[in-house]
């Protein structure tokens, strides 16, 4: 090194330089396409075949879906729905009708029709509750009490038999709101319950672990079909004469259960996850068992793993449909029911795309506000 | 530096109680025992550095006298209490001995402020008012004070050790330990957290150091203690062990860590 130089970087002033922008060859979508779409001629003769076939399928999928597509059809003399006109588009045009004449049904299941407008309060303050608790300015104590009431008013939205409105039985219930009430109790009792297990699973007493390991792996190890059909019918015949417990909670009772096992795998991953200094770092300044994980190890931990949280309750969320193997009338049940009817039978695409739309808005909707709540929640991690 | 801590002119009592006595401790890790028969008592506002050879057990040492680690064999007696499996005791214990960490441990999802109040709120019951004064004048002398809403991921290393042990003293602790609290530190921000250490020094805080800074072991150490697979090889005022080493193994132990430096 000449010793002339002094490697002093911060005293010497940088030279002005004019910044040049890249040219348009290298940037921008042209050159994008031209990297990645059309670098050579296989990858142009790929990129154009698979660009028809797209184009193709695309145009046929929306003569199908809106342009040859029947909306409604004639009521007939018997005062049936005329599906004629559905079958002879079959194949050409979708019969939306069915959806349209079948909507509520499909919503509400057998739910007494003049009542409807019950159910569907309950789903809209289910939406509602969804909604105020993804806020993060909503997170204090009062959320709580904001949940017992929201629960109190679907309870009795859906019973009735006070203020005017007829009493209807739990096996009269069905569609949205069934699939709404078993996902929402399932998880918000199973998350807590997941998060003793993780927190027992790793615990000094010997007993308390070893019912935790217990649980989950008795839990884990068995399809939830089969705890639903335990749950169903099994339990029942443990129970005393004339005693009854709903089959919606025992239901209920089994989702939580499940999904409490698997959540209480993916918390225990994050508790693992944390560096062992911190819990070293709590336990040096004092502070107790419950402060230290409160504060420190499962704010961190739960962070860490929102990932496959919101990976499981999604997955909780669909699975609550297999309650229709238990005569359950969830969302999918109403909808394989409605398309029973002779008059619609063979419209099964139709409605199935529908609930499937529904299923994917509420999963959607929980994969966005995850996605968001993980760069909110891990901005200390950014320099 | 001195005087962002307010001095006190004495340093060691030795007439009091021993803050720390250590008599014949054992432990083991599995098979390797790692510490054998450590007797040491530390006098209130005594500075003790530990040093050695790594592997020799000194982090050990000072983490079993916050119980971070549990010994197998021995009595380990902290402000007049022994440490046993009463979590009571050991409560009062911890409320007592800060530590710093070479690894800093700060809480990453809390900010500066917070890092420092929660302790005292939570284990002393201090109001957040009160609390919050009191890390601000923590803060104030460890030159940080502008930091205070930062989240630990945005300051450099040597600010992130500074906030530590301003962590600690929140507690008002009696006995500080500082387990190789400049080990994972640039060069440049050494010295930093060294004169935050020697202004605390200052103040007749009682300190037990591992360290390898000598430096800092000659200009606060009362007494310098050397251990070597697990055991004290030798025990001294710093003048007495880095100019006359009576042992082997120390004399090898500084002709090396001299070589380092």
């Amino acid at each position: 090194m000449p010793s002339d130089t002094t490697l002093t970087p911060a005293t010497i002033p940088a030279p002005p330089v004019e910044s040049r922008r890249a040219p348009i060859s290298v940037v921008g979508p042209v050159a994008w396409m031209r990297a990645n779409l059309f670098s050579g001629w296989l990858s142009t003769a790929i990129t154009l075949a698979l660009g028809y076939l797209i184009i193709t399928r695309l145009i046929s999928f929306v003569d199908w879906a809106f342009i040859n597509a029947i909306w409604s059809v004639p009521v007939n003399a018997t005062n049936q729905p005329d599906t004629s006109a559905c079958r002879a588009a079959r194949g050409v045009g979708a019969c939306w009708a069915v959806v349209t004449e079948k909507h509520r049904f499909i919503l509400f299941g057998t739910y007494p029709f003049e009542e409807h407008w019950r159910p569907a309060l309950a789903c809209v303050i289910f939406v509602a509750l969804y909604i105020v608790s993804a806020m993060r300015r909503f997170w204090r104590k009062e959320l709580a009490l904001i949940w017992i009431a929201a629960l109190t008013a679907i309870g009795v939205l859906m019973w009735g038999g006070v203020l005017g409105m007829p009493f209807v039985p739990q096996e009269r219930w069905g569609g949205l709101p069934i699939t709404l009430i078993l996902s929402t109790f399932g998880l918000a009792f199973a998350f807590p319950l997941a998060i003793m297990v993780a927190l027992g699973r790793r615990s000094r007493m010997p007993a308390i672990k070893a019912i935790c390991v217990l649980y989950v792996e008795l839990i884990r190890g068995v399809p939830l079909i089969s705890l639903l059909f335990m749950a169903s019918v099994m339990f029942p015949l443990f129970l005393p004469e004339g005693m009854n417990i709903d089959k919606l909670l025992r239901a209920q009772i089994a989702i939580i259960l499940f999904a409490g096992a698997y959540l209480a795998e993916v918390v225990r991953a994050g508790l693992q996850a944390l560096p062992k200094g911190q819990y070293e770092a709590a336990d040096a300044l004092g502070l107790s068992y419950w402060n230290k994980t409160g504060f420190i190890i499962l704010p961190q931990a739960l962070r860490m793993v929102i990932p496959p949280l919101v990976n499981t309750f999604i997955g909780f969320f669909k699975d609550t449909s297999l309650v229709l193997i238990i005569g359950i009338f969830d969302l999918l049940t109403a909808g394989k029911t409605a398309i029973v009817e002779p008059a619609w039978q063979g419209f099964g695409v139709e409605v199935y795309i529908t609930i499937g739309l529904i299923y994917f808005v509420f999963c959607f909707a929980m994969s966005k506000y995850s996605q968001g709540l993980e760069t909110e929640l891990n901005q200390h991690r950014r320099r | 530096m001195s005087a962002a801590f307010e001095t006190v002119a004495s340093a060691a009592r030795l007439d009091a109680p021993p803050a720390i006595s250590m008599d014949r401790v054992n432990k083991w890790f599995g098979a390797l025992h790692v510490l054998r028969d450590v007797s040491l008592d530390v006098a209130l506002g005594e500075r003790v550095v530990v040093c050695g050879p790594s592997g020799s057990g000194k982090s050990t040492l000072i983490r079993c006298i916050n119980r971070l680690e549990t010994h197998q064999e021995g009595h380990i007696l902290v402000d007049g209490i022994e440490l046993t499996d009463d979590v009571r005791a050991l409560d009062a214990i911890r409320r007592e001995v800060g530590m710093v960490f070479q690894s800093f441990n700060l809480f990453p999802h809390l900010t500066v402020l917070e890092n420092c109040t929660l302790a005292p709120i939570w284990v002393r019951r201090m109001p957040k008012r009160e609390a919050e004064e009191l890390a601000m004048e923590y803060l104030n002398k460890v030159k940080i004070p502008e930091q205070a809403k930062k989240y630990p991921g945005q300051l450099s290393g040597g600010q992130q050790q500074r906030v530590a042990i301003a962590r600690a003293l929140c507690m008002k602790p009696k006995i500080m330990l500082f387990d190789e609290p400049t080990s994972a530190l640039d060069p440049e921000m050494i010295k930093e957290v060294l004169d935050t250490m020697v202004a605390l020094a200052d103040t007749g805080m009682t300190m037990i150091c591992v360290t390898h800074e000598m430096g800092f072991a000659r200009q606060v150490a009362d007494r310098v203690v050397f251990m070597d697979r697990g055991e004290i090889v030798e025990l001294g005022t710093p003048d007495q062990m880095f100019n006359s080493p009576q042992t082997e193994r120390l004399q090898l132990f500084l002709s090396q860590i001299l070589r380092g430096h």
